[in-house]
């Protein structure tokens, strides 16, 4: 060889394949301000819509007089629940199984609830005339509070489903009731309990919060009566999904509804479902015959399209009086405000709660979730995590820390304990799932080990003592989290979105000189894509990531897929990629030996080319292949290299992470300050490390958000308070933690390249590692639990109750 | 989040704003920064007809020493008072404030004038500007007036300026050499109104207190000068339960709006301990 001969180190670099920290592709056009966003799209002769909406939570529609609106100058028309009524629209489905009103109907039952949609010629005329359709309301008493929710004398809200005793998940209790939904042995569970040493019992909330992308929720509709043709650009996680159910609703064939979704501003699961504003933009162009533009204001996002969680846990442990755990014990009060539009897969009302027993070995458990209505926004949706896991993770990570204080034990040994062993994978839990692959005991330890723990805990015994001689007002908490989640949903067995498996897909075209596009059922919202995709293919083909073009989110031109979300695509169209990549491959392969004149079991992939076993001079580049497989495909083979690939996947991935965080609290004001925030996350193969430190950054941050603050409040006429960012916490650079993040490798046996995804573990794992560090800085003056969230007056609050 | 229709006028001169105000009648406000009114008509909690911006008028800007008082022009910014000489030298109680009002980049826009003028007791200036008893200068159609900020709030969004007035100037005594100074501010987030702040300017002598000025911030419904806290204060060695006493006396005057930020009785526990933390780093920053 001479020197001109790269590496074989160099031709992998030069690939930027898996486990490279490729750059961003997407950011070129992101950072320059060239992103297409659907508010950027202008058509000609396009409308905006926007809505009446309610001023009370709870009231009867007597009259809607839309006369002065209409008579402003540049108003096209007012649409009310009477006119989508005939057209059997002015409910549509949720998938949850419910319905949700898509033009109030009678009532009102939520504040900001969509009553009118008003079409004008720009959006400035449109709001005037909003602010000019009157509302005549007869205000009903609100039902705030999910555990009045089926007291005796609640108020009825549903009229419409009040004669309802089954729901899309079984009987109901009371007609504020939505479903009961049960899971686990509750005779075992029980008479575990009654025999055990130790019990604890805690009813844990987690508070009603919302997801916050940048760009809110929109979308512009246009059909085309001549070709019978609808065209809907939107914000959409979910685009195929948006498509089947466009095409359902409006009764257009599904071939002639085009849904792009363009770039995404993010998402958090906020951009998941279906919204009023996406009906009636629809309807309003098959109306009117020209584009309408529909774009949600900041305080419309925050209050209307979906909250996330609002799940109040009574949780319970029981355990031997030397810590080992014997069962657990869960009740649920879901609130999902006035009509459940919760975003889970169809078959799980209650997403997949029944993780809850977390990453524990505990022989028994039982779950039961009473999900009911509120006058409130309609939900939930899953922010940054699988359907429930972070609510899950909250439950089992806060009642582990309760236990060690009952036990007097310290919290990471008592979880060293109970944790699944490394040779009990795949491991069946007691509430249902197999667990694919961990270690969780070498992650806690480098965890405890990297941060210095035991001088972490020596400290705080000073600090302690300290505060007890009455030297300082600041108090110490050492959160600590240890997390499985549950993601990649999932096989078409037991997962479905309104009966469509939750499969996902890859096409991948190789063009004769080497160009690739490569096009997925996903849609990336922020999470890079366009990058992470690219680098899948160029290790499995040997065709650098530079020539690879990643497109997703235009139905007609992509594979069906059920789109990004719940940490699915790498998990779910990852692997398609993976799969359809090898299928080329094979197809390479025979090119190869025929072109090296030797049969195809004698010649093997080496990093950019095939060449034959034992002779590495013989070799065919990737390039010399593809060009072949156009023009001088082998006798009997059909020319052309693509492949696509529709994957079910057999099992869900199971990541898992240990975080660590080292919180001070000034007890006299509440004010807490993060001095430390240890992340170890374990995502399997790692296919971009600086993306997913990246993604755990993001994901961290929101945790913070939430654990110490963030919140959707109502006060006690249903009023939403605080929904902007005024008073909703969106930490700035300033308030966010300085973020150390670390990891080990366990893959994912069945997943084809082992890569589990991560979008979602920082933010599952960090809510409950924050809400420890505060519950542990309190819990030597005798507290066992303080609710989230964990602002500076709550905290204050908490610490004049404890008497410090 | 989309403003009614309004009229727009951007005058040169401030005659020409209060002829242009004196003809449109109670229906046009003047716009400084437009931090707090920009904000509030997006909401349609206003709905000015005509908006009579004063960005233009030179004479409106600037910093300057006028005998025993520093001048402040009402439209120089908030980034102005952090970057002048003249009021970094004399008055470091105002740079410190701003510099805790919103972030950079509203800062570069936002007035002291529309900070103090329109009576929102969310902000941070009007406490410290009754705090280093400072009169504002009003311009309107009969002329010129003066009027001291400790009279000029007389509720939330009501203020002693009579409609057609504006703020042409903020005249400050300039302190003592060596005065104590101090703001803190409790905030949520950067951007945020305070929970509670409290302001204090004092000079000592003797490690005994001579003279002590108190504001509080966002914590009823117009800003607060401490009077009693004041008085029990001056003439003190700041001995602990002399300052338990002035705490609690100007505690006693706070009446905050239970919010977002937190009940009323936590708002008004946060103004006693930001009082005590301004006093103390007020007192470490005081020569004599």
């Amino acid at each position: 060889m001479n020197d001109m001969t790269p590496t074989r180190e160099e031709r992998e670099a030069k690939l930027q394949g898996m486990g490279c920290k490729r750059k961003r592709v997407e950011d070129v056009r992101f950072t320059q301000g060239r992103g297409q966003y659907v508010d950027d799209l202008k058509l000609p002769g396009m409308l905006f819509g926007d809505f009446v909406r309610s001023t009370y939570a709870h009231a009867r529609i007597k009259k809607i007089d839309a006369s002065a609106a209409l008579a402003l100058p540049g108003v096209k028309a007012v649409l009310t629940a009477a006119d989508l009524k005939p057209l059997n629209l002015h409910y549509m489905p949720t998938l949850a199984g419910d319905v949700q009103a898509v033009l109030a109907d009678e009532k009102v039952l939520f504040q900001g609830q969509e009553v009118a949609f008003v079409i004008a010629e720009d959006r400035y005329v449109a709001a005037d005339a909003a602010e000019l359709v009157e509302v005549e309301y007869e205000e009903l008493p609100p039902l705030v509070d999910p555990f009045q929710a089926m007291a005796e004398d609640a108020p009825l809200l549903r009229e419409d489903i009040k004669d309802k005793t089954e729901g899309a998940h079984g009987p109901r209790k009371h007609y504020n009731h939505i479903f009961d939904w049960q899971i686990g042995d509750k005779t075992g569970t029980d008479a575990a309990f009654q025999g055990a040493d130790v019990t604890i019992k805690e009813m844990l909330s987690y508070h009603r919060t919302h997801p916050s992308p940048l760009e809110t929720c929109q979308c512009v509709a246009s059909m085309d009566k001549i070709r019978g043709e609808l065209t809907l650009w939107g914000t959409f996680q979910a685009p195929h999904v948006i498509r089947t159910v466009a095409s359902m609703l409006a009764g257009i064939p599904e071939h002639k509804v085009h849904v792009i979704a363009p770039d995404i501003g993010g998402g958090f699961g906020n951009k998941v479902g279906a919204y009023p504003g996406y009906i009636c933009s629809v309807v309003a162009s098959i109306v009117l015959g020209v584009p309408v533009k529909w774009v949600e204001d900041r305080m419309e996002n925050l209050s209307t399209t979906s909250f996330a969680r609002d799940y109040h846990m009574t949780t319970e442990l029981a355990a031997t009086k030397d810590g080992k755990i014997t069962a657990m014990r869960v009740h649920v009060l879901a609130d999902h405000g006035a009509f459940d539009a919760c975003a889970d897969p169809s078959k799980w009302p209650a997403g997949f709660m029944n993780i809850c027993t977390g990453s524990y070995d505990i022989p028994v458990a039982h779950l039961a979730v009473d999900g009911v209505y509120t006058n409130k926004a309609p939900g939930g949706v899953a922010y940054r995590c699988s359907f429930r896991v972070t609510e899950a993770v909250y439950a089992i990570e806060r009642a582990i820390e309760i236990l060690a204080q009952k036990l007097g034990m310290d919290s990471a040994e008592l979880r060293m304990k109970n944790f699944i062993k490394a040779e009990q994978f795949p491991y069946q839990s007691a509430l249902g799932w197999e667990y694919d692959s961990g270690d969780y005991h070498t992650a806690m330890r480098k965890a405890l080990d990297t941060v210095g723990y035991d001088a972490l805990r020596a400290e705080q015994t000073a600090k302690r003592d300290a505060f007890r001689r009455g030297e300082t007002r600041e108090i110490m908490g050492i959160g600590i989290s240890f997390f499985t989640e549950i993601v990649g949903a999932g096989p078409t067995r037991n997962c479905d979105i309104l009966g469509i498996g939750m499969f996902d897909s890859a096409e991948i075209r190789i063009h004769p000189t080497g160009g690739v596009i490569a096009r997925m059922g996903t849609k990336s919202q922020g999470q890079g894509h366009e990058t992470t995709y690219a680098q899948i293919i160029a290790t499995e083909l040997g065709i650098p990531a530079d020539d690879i073009m990643i497109e997703e989110g235009n139905t007609d031109t992509a594979p069906y897929g059920l789109g990004t979300y719940g940490s699915r695509s790498t998990p779910v169209a990852g692997a398609a990629t993976a799969v359809a990549a090898r299928k080329i491959k094979a197809k390479a392969q025979m090119i190869a030996a025929h072109m090296l004149e030797v049969h195809h079991d004698d010649v093997e992939f080496d990093i950019d080319g095939f060449r034959v076993k034992g002779l590495p001079e013989k070799r065919k580049s990737m390039k010399e292949i593809v060009w072949a497989a156009y023009n001088q495909p082998p006798p009997n083979m059909e020319p052309g290299l693509e492949a696509v690939s529709y994957y079910d996947p057999p099992n869900m991935t199971y990541p898992f992470g240990a975080y660590l965080c080292v919180m001070d609290i000034d007890v006299d004001t509440g004010v807490y300050k993060v001095r430390r925030f240890y992340a170890l996350d374990d995502c399997g193969t790692r296919i971009n490390p600086m993306i997913i430190e990246g993604q755990v950054h993001g994901g961290l941050t929101e945790a913070f958000a939430v654990a110490m603050g963030q919140e959707i409040r109502y006060d006690e006429q249903g009023n939403v308070m605080g929904a902007s960012f005024m008073d909703f916490f969106l930490p700035t650079a300033v308030e966010t933690p300085v973020w150390e993040t670390d990891h080990t490798v366990t893959p994912s046996p069945h997943h084809p390249i082992g890569a589990k995804g991560v979008g979602e573990s920082p933010h599952v794992g960090g809510v409950p590692c924050f809400s420890n560090a505060v519950n542990d800085a309190f819990a030597f003056l005798g507290s066992t639990h303080i609710q989230m969230p964990h602002d500076h007056w709550r905290i204050w609050k908490a610490a004049r109750a404890l008497g410090a | 989040m989309i403003p009614a229709n309004f009229a727009y006028h951007r005058p040169s001169t401030i005659e020409e704003a209060v002829g242009l105000l004196a003809s449109l009648g109670e229906e046009a406000r003047a716009l400084a920064g437009g931090f707090s009114l920009i904000p509030m008509m997006k909401l349609r909690l206003a709905a000015p007809e005509a908006l009579v911006d004063l960005s233009r008028i030179a004479a409106l800007k600037g910093v300057r020493e006028e005998g025993p008082e520093i001048v402040v022009g009402a439209m120089t910014t908030q980034h102005q008072l952090m970057s002048d000489p003249i009021i970094a030298a004399k008055v470091p109680l105002i740079p410190e404030t701003s510099a805790v009002i919103a972030d950079p980049q509203i800062r570069y826009r936002g007035t002291l004038g529309g900070n103090v003028a329109n009576g929102d007791p969310g902000n941070d200036m009007p406490a410290v500007m009754m705090t280093l008893d400072a009169t504002y200068v009003l311009a309107g159609p009969n002329g010129t007036r003066s009027v001291k900020a400790r009279g000029f709030y007389e509720g939330a969004y009501f203020t002693a300026a009579e409609p057609g007035e504006i703020l042409t100037e903020i005249r400050i005594p300039t302190p003592a050499p060596g005065a104590g100074y101090a703001y803190e501010k409790l905030k949520r987030k950067v951007g945020d109104y305070a929970t509670a702040a409290a302001a204090v300017q004092l000079t000592m002598k003797a490690s005994t207190v001579e003279t002590i000025a108190i504001g509080l911030t966002n914590v009823s419904e117009t800003p607060l000068l401490a009077q009693d806290a004041m008085t029990i204060l001056a003439g003190s060695r700041l001995e602990p339960e002399v300052v338990d006493r002035a705490v609690a006396a100007a505690e006693a005057i706070t009446n905050p709006a239970s919010d977002g930020r937190g009940p009323a009785e936590y708002r008004t526990a946060m103004a006693g301990i930001m009082l005590r933390r301004a006093l103390a780093r007020a007192a470490s920053r005081a020569q004599g």
